[in-house]
């Protein structure tokens, strides 16, 4: 099992008007987005939505295939969704006996849109995490959070824990790869018996990670103290963020989103 | 005769009340400007006493002081760290953001340097250290060397008059330790940064102004390296061996070679047999 090589997150790198926009308002404008498709009342309303999802993410030139990647572990909740409400649902007009069940056009119809309802919901997310590196979203995130300091929310410590542990991945990763190597050398075998012999065989690997995680934590904060660390208070950044003319341009893309997400619920 | 920068005056301390003392009546005075090492064998003491300068400890018994600031002083603590900056051993285990530039500013961001002045003061800070070139780069790219020199730069950044080193060498190759050895004589040697150098390599400390010796959580012998590696008898109760050279250049004694005494680095030694064969 080779653990190097690791990717962090799912972002796909790049430097499109989507890949540039500030990280605050790519957050508020996927809460918008997920307002809208909330909002959708019928199919009709879907329309806009897709179109827009189909432009943001052509602008943005992550491969479809990564888009779809997605969906893939919700692909079981996705079948189970649609085939319950197809089923059980109670409608009018009859489209097909099946003998035990009667599947009719509205059932056909509520299955459709709520499927559709949590795959638009994956994807708009999925172009945020794609197109925002995990570092500059903690960034954002922070600064969205920071007006909640004021009920004590500690949105400086959250950030920071987040990033120290995105720092760490890698190099924990690097660790478990020499310990996992060190531990087969002995005579440890990680691969092979039933799920419980396996889980078993974990502890000797996991017991001096968290050991030696430990000692990190420590000489972490010790560093940090001896750069002068205490807190966010009175602290300057390296990166300010800054809303310019393509952040006011995406907002008014969406606020028209929602507008005829709206239009289409009422026309139809 | 340069100012003192770095003032330790009968210094104790104790990690607990009962347990016996890391740190027992150390008394050390490094001048402004000078490259001094303190060598002892693990759990002499050196690495707390580097943290009682820091003032990430403070001292049981005894004074501190940096730049004429006393580290018992709260007041003082955030300009102590700010002014005799520090240097740890574990590589991976002292940088903190996810890329390189991004760590440099970490000890900026911490003492409020306004955000334009940032990036001027990391360029330098980097190509101080020859790193400027991995700017972008993640940590974890990076060797053990390269690491230990962003985490210089991270300090140097910061404007200090002293850097404290606590064995930064000690998990390093030695294509690393040559690396971040080359970096630091450069920032003494050339901004007249005070070096305070710990480890437990004889040979890294032959090069530099003083040398204290430490042994159980006293400082037993302090001179010159010549003054130091004399005699290599005089080092056997600490459990030290003198560098490479002086104990060559002991053996070639014995073997009734007129070696004459502060022989220490390689080229020096050069020198010598030239001059014998001559």
């Amino acid at each position: 099992m080779a653990l190097n090589d690791i990717t962090l997150g799912q972002y796909y790198p790049g430097d499109s008007a989507v890949h540039r926009l500030d990280p605050r308002v790519k957050i508020l404008l996927l809460i918008a987005l997920i307002v809208a498709i909330f909002l959708a009342g019928n199919l009709l309303a879907y329309v806009p939505v897709i179109l827009f999802l189909g432009l943001v993410s052509s602008l943005s030139k992550v491969p479809v295939k990564m888009m779809l990647k997605g969906l893939k572990p919700l692909r079981f909740i996705l079948i189970l969704t649609f085939l319950l409400n197809l089923f059980f649902l109670q409608g009018e007009t009859p489209l097909l006996n099946l003998g035990f069940a009667v599947i009719t056009k509205e059932a056909l119809i509520t299955a459709v849109h709520y499927s559709l309802r949590l795959v638009l919901l994956v994807l708009a997310s999925s172009l945020l995490t794609l197109t925002t590196p995990p570092i500059t979203l903690t960034d954002g995130l922070e600064r969205l959070l920071s007006p909640l300091r004021a009920i004590h929310f500690p949105a400086h410590e959250m950030a920071m824990m987040m990033s120290i542990a995105l720092r760490f991945i890698p190099t924990l990763l690097e660790e478990t790869d020499k310990i996992m190597k060190a531990q087969t050398a002995r005579g440890a075998d990680f691969e092979s018996g039933n799920l419980i012999a396996r889980a078993k065989a974990m502890v000797p690997l996991l017991v001096p990670l968290f050991v030696s995680s430990f000692r990190r934590a420590g000489d972490l904060a010790m560093a940090m103290e001896a750069r002068c660390y205490h807190g966010g208070e009175g602290r300057t950044r390296l990166r300010v963020l800054k809303c310019g003319k393509l952040d006011y341009i995406a907002c008014g893309c969406v606020a028209l989103l929602i507008a005829a997400v709206v239009l289409c619920g009422k026309v139809y | 005769m340069a100012e003192p920068i770095i003032v330790a005056d009968h210094v104790s301390f104790s990690y607990d009340d009962e347990g016996p003392q890391a740190v027992r009546d150390v008394s050390l005075t490094v001048q402004r400007g000078s490259f001094h090492a303190i060598l002892g064998q693990n759990g002499s003491g050196k690495s707390t006493l580097a943290k009682l300068i820091n003032g990430l400890y403070t001292p049981g018994a005894g004074k501190v002081t940096v730049c004429g600031m006393d580290t018992q002083d709260e007041k003082n603590t955030w300009e102590i760290r700010r002014r005799a900056g520090m240097v740890f051993q574990n590589p991976d285990n002292q940088l903190v953001a996810t890329v390189v530039n991004e760590d440099v500013a970490f000890g900026l961001e911490n003492i409020g340097v306004p955000t334009e002045e940032m990036p001027g003061r990391i360029e330098k800070a980097l190509r101080d250290v020859g790193m400027l070139e991995f700017a972008g780069r993640a940590p974890h790219t990076l060797s053990g060397g390269q690491k230990q020199r962003v985490a210089i730069a991270g300090v140097l950044a910061m404007q200090p008059e002293a850097i404290i080193f606590d064995e930064s060498t000690a998990m390093l190759d030695p294509q690393g330790r040559r690396e971040v050895m080359a970096a630091v004589r450069r920032l003494n040697r050339e901004q007249g940064i005070t070096v305070l150098w710990i480890t437990h390599f004889m040979e890294e400390a032959v090069e530099c102004d003083q040398v204290h010796l430490m042994h159980e959580g006293q400082i037993v012998m302090s001179g010159t390296p010549k003054e130091i590696f004399a005699d290599a008898a005089k080092l056997k109760p600490y459990r030290l061996d003198a560098p490479p050279m002086a104990r060559l250049a002991q053996r070639l004694r014995s073997q009734g070679m007129p070696i004459r005494q502060g022989v220490l680095t390689v080229d020096e030694m050069a020198e010598e047999v030239a001059r014998l064969c001559r």
